[in-house]
């Protein structure tokens, strides 16, 4: 067995990320072919095989840092140490391991090849790969070449003589458990088992700490709150031209854009003023009115959601909700909120439409009461005044607590909501 | 002086550059050439890194289709970039054998050439800790992404001389969220062929190369 560590690609460096194992474990590879990559400060490395061989072991998974000089795999040599085999024997060599299943790790004891060497004195390439080929344990082969060499002849001989043999025992052995077979005669020539479907069928990965949050609060919210979603057709044609008209230099003014969530946001602050019972929270049978508008805002991230607040959202205009989104999320993205930035929240944001949903019923984000979704703005035909007019469309989705809130009060807000985006008046920059 | 041979590809697609890459380096690799810095335009592209995450591309595949943008992932490292019109792309294909074998050593080199080149345009670049790159006063101008079989190098770095920098928009630009600028955003009305000049001694005094320019025929 060869060690392959990770090598040190440069002065400086401690320590390296293997980002990619490119074989698997039992793959075949050749001297200098790229075994796995490493990552260093923006460079990929391909680190070579040290010798040729099959990968055994993999000790150092995906994605791990370690220091330089730490075994991340070995390679077990092709042929052996015994003596140098030919390539077309060391081609052969994966094929008996091979036949054991999948999962069992090779066990170290010495190639068979070598040891029967050893009391069968020097064999051909041609023995060695045929009794590779069929597992034959040539201890068992009576040798008729010179000095008791082993021949092809032998072995064709040793195998049309076995077959029989080995056909009544695998029948007869398969239902017996394995400790009550004969210990004698081993059998020679092993059926090889159907072939299985590449891996297991189920994978068995515990959940990350947050996933088992985001699990826990769904099912908390669910359990909760009596969730009804109501959904209202948005025409987003004024904001759209508003947005069109100013994305230019509103990006070189503040180097970002300007996207629709802001107008949205900005919109449900207002109407979360009029109607203060969406910005509540129940408490045993007290509701809470919260004075603050804090509108929180769910961001995907790689593996989950986080939700960070915007606080006193009603306080601020199209251009400081869109920085507090903009800041938000992407510190969301590279987990360097703080703590109290995704507490306090009193209403919710979710935009679905920027993964391509039209509309969806979003969970409420427990304890507030409500949570508006925002489908993605699509140019559509639309009927006004008897004519066809493309306009830009969204969907609304309010889901809300139906607990605190009835239907028409959770329409009246959402049509709020529709309202001032539909005649959308205030002046962006 | 070791020679280095400097090739401008002019526009070329994503892919199509890569396979000159990829040919460049196995005949490197087989001492067949010198080493090679080539320069490249490419047609609006987002590349994705070997440590990318899906999570900084910001805009779903149709979007970027209907913008005009390809979408490829390779090889190279770092996260997820852009590159377009009015970026000069250049792809070093050096041995490291011949220079130093320190893959960090190498992107700060670039770095500097970059940092370099710039100065010869009155920007005053740097460096930001913990962010590869070359940097002017927070923004990032150059991006740089390296790979390295058999210590031989490929991809390379990315400056933005007047880039469309709307573009970036779509990325969360080598997952960082720190603003991207380029030569003319700051002021500087520098063209390619000049700036490519310009890279291509700082690049050839920090790596003790003789470049030697090559039509592409």
């Amino acid at each position: 067995m060869t060690d392959v560590v990770m090598p040190q690609m440069g002065e400086s460096i401690v320590e390296g990320t293997l980002t990619k194992w490119l074989k698997k474990a039992g793959d075949r590879v050749e001297r200098d072919e790229p075994l796995f990559e490493i990552s260093t400060d923006k460079v990929d490395t391909e680190i070579p095989s040290p010798v040729a061989g099959v990968l055994r072991d993999v000790l150092v998974q995906e994605g791990a840092t370690v220091g330089i000089n730490t075994v991340v795999g070995r390679v077990e040599e092709a042929g052996g140490s015994a003596a140098p085999a030919p390539p077309a024997v060391a081609e052969q060599a994966p094929a008996v391991e091979e036949q054991a299943p999948a999962e069992v790790r090779p066990a170290p004891q010495p190639p068979a090849p070598a040891a029967a060497e050893e009391s069968a004195g020097p064999l051909s390439p041609l023995v060695r790969k045929m009794s590779r080929e069929y597992n034959i344990d040539l201890k068992q082969v009576k040798g008729t070449g010179a000095g008791g060499r082993i021949t092809k002849q032998d072995l064709e001989n040793y195998m049309a003589q076995q077959g029989a043999r080995t056909m009544a025992a695998s029948v007869q052995a398969a239902p017996r458990p394995a400790p009550s077979l004969p210990a004698a005669p081993p059998p020679p020539l092993e059926v090889p088992p159907v072939p299985r479907a590449e891996g297991p069928r189920t994978r068995v990965e515990p959940m990350s700490a947050m996933r088992q949050k985001i699990a826990e609060h769904m099912v908390f919210s669910q359990r909760t709150s009596a969730h009804v979603t109501t959904v209202h057709k948005v025409d987003m044609t004024r904001v759209a031209k508003m947005r069109g008209q100013h994305k230019e230099a509103f990006r070189q003014r503040y180097g970002f854009s300007l996207t629709f969530l802001p107008f949205v946001t900005r919109a449900a602050a207002a109407a979360l003023r009029q109607f203060p019972i969406v910005n509540a929270s129940i408490e045993g049978t007290n509701i809470l009115y919260h004075n603050e508008i804090n509108i929180g805002i769910a961001v995907a991230l790689e593996n989950g959601l986080i939700v960070p607040v915007i606080r006193d959202a009603d306080e601020k205009n199209i251009v400081g909700l869109q920085r507090s989104i903009v800041d938000l999320s992407t510190r969301a993205r590279s987990r360097q909120l703080k703590p109290d930035e995704i507490q306090g929240g009193t209403f919710s944001i979710t935009n679905f439409g920027s993964f391509g949903s039209v509309f969806a019923t979003p969970v409420i984000n427990q304890p507030q009461v409500a949570i508006l979704g925002v489908g993605s703005v699509e140019k559509e035909p639309v009927v006004i005044d008897d004519a066809i007019a493309i306009r830009s469309m969204c969907y609304l989705a309010l889901t809300f607590d139906h607990r605190l809130i009835d239907g028409a009060l959770g329409d009246q807000f959402t049509g709020h909501v529709k309202h001032i985006l539909e005649t959308w008046a205030e002046e962006i920059l | 002086m070791r020679i280095c041979e400097v090739t401008d590809l002019g526009m070329m697609g994503y892919a199509a550059a890569l396979g000159v890459q990829r040919e460049l380096v196995e005949r490197r690799k087989r001492g067949e050439v010198a080493d090679q810095l080539l320069f490249v335009e490419h047609p609006h592209v987002i590349t994705m890194g070997r440590n990318g995450r899906s999570e900084n591309m910001l805009a779903p595949p149709e979007l970027l289709e209907r913008a005009g943008v390809e979408f490829h992932e390779t090889d190279r490292g770092g996260d997820v970039t852009y590159h377009g019109p009015g970026q000069i792309v250049g792809y070093p294909i050096l041995d490291l054998r011949e220079w130093k074998r320190d893959v960090v050593s190498f992107v700060r080199g670039i770095e500097q050439a970059i940092i370099d080149a710039l100065g010869e345009f009155g920007i005053q670049a740097g460096r930001l800790a913990g962010a590869t790159g070359v940097w002017v006063a927070g923004a990032k101008v150059a991006a740089i992404g390296v790979h390295i079989s058999h210590w031989i190098t490929s991809h390379g770095f990315a400056l933005n001389v007047d880039t469309d920098l709307s573009y970036f928009q779509y990325i969360v630009p080598c997952g960082l969220t720190k603003p991207v600028t380029s030569m003319r955003k700051l002021g500087s009305p520098a063209a390619r062929p000049e700036v490519m000049r310009a890279i291509t001694r700082a690049f050839s005094q920090v790596f003790g190369l003789d470049p030697q320019w090559r039509r592409n025929d």
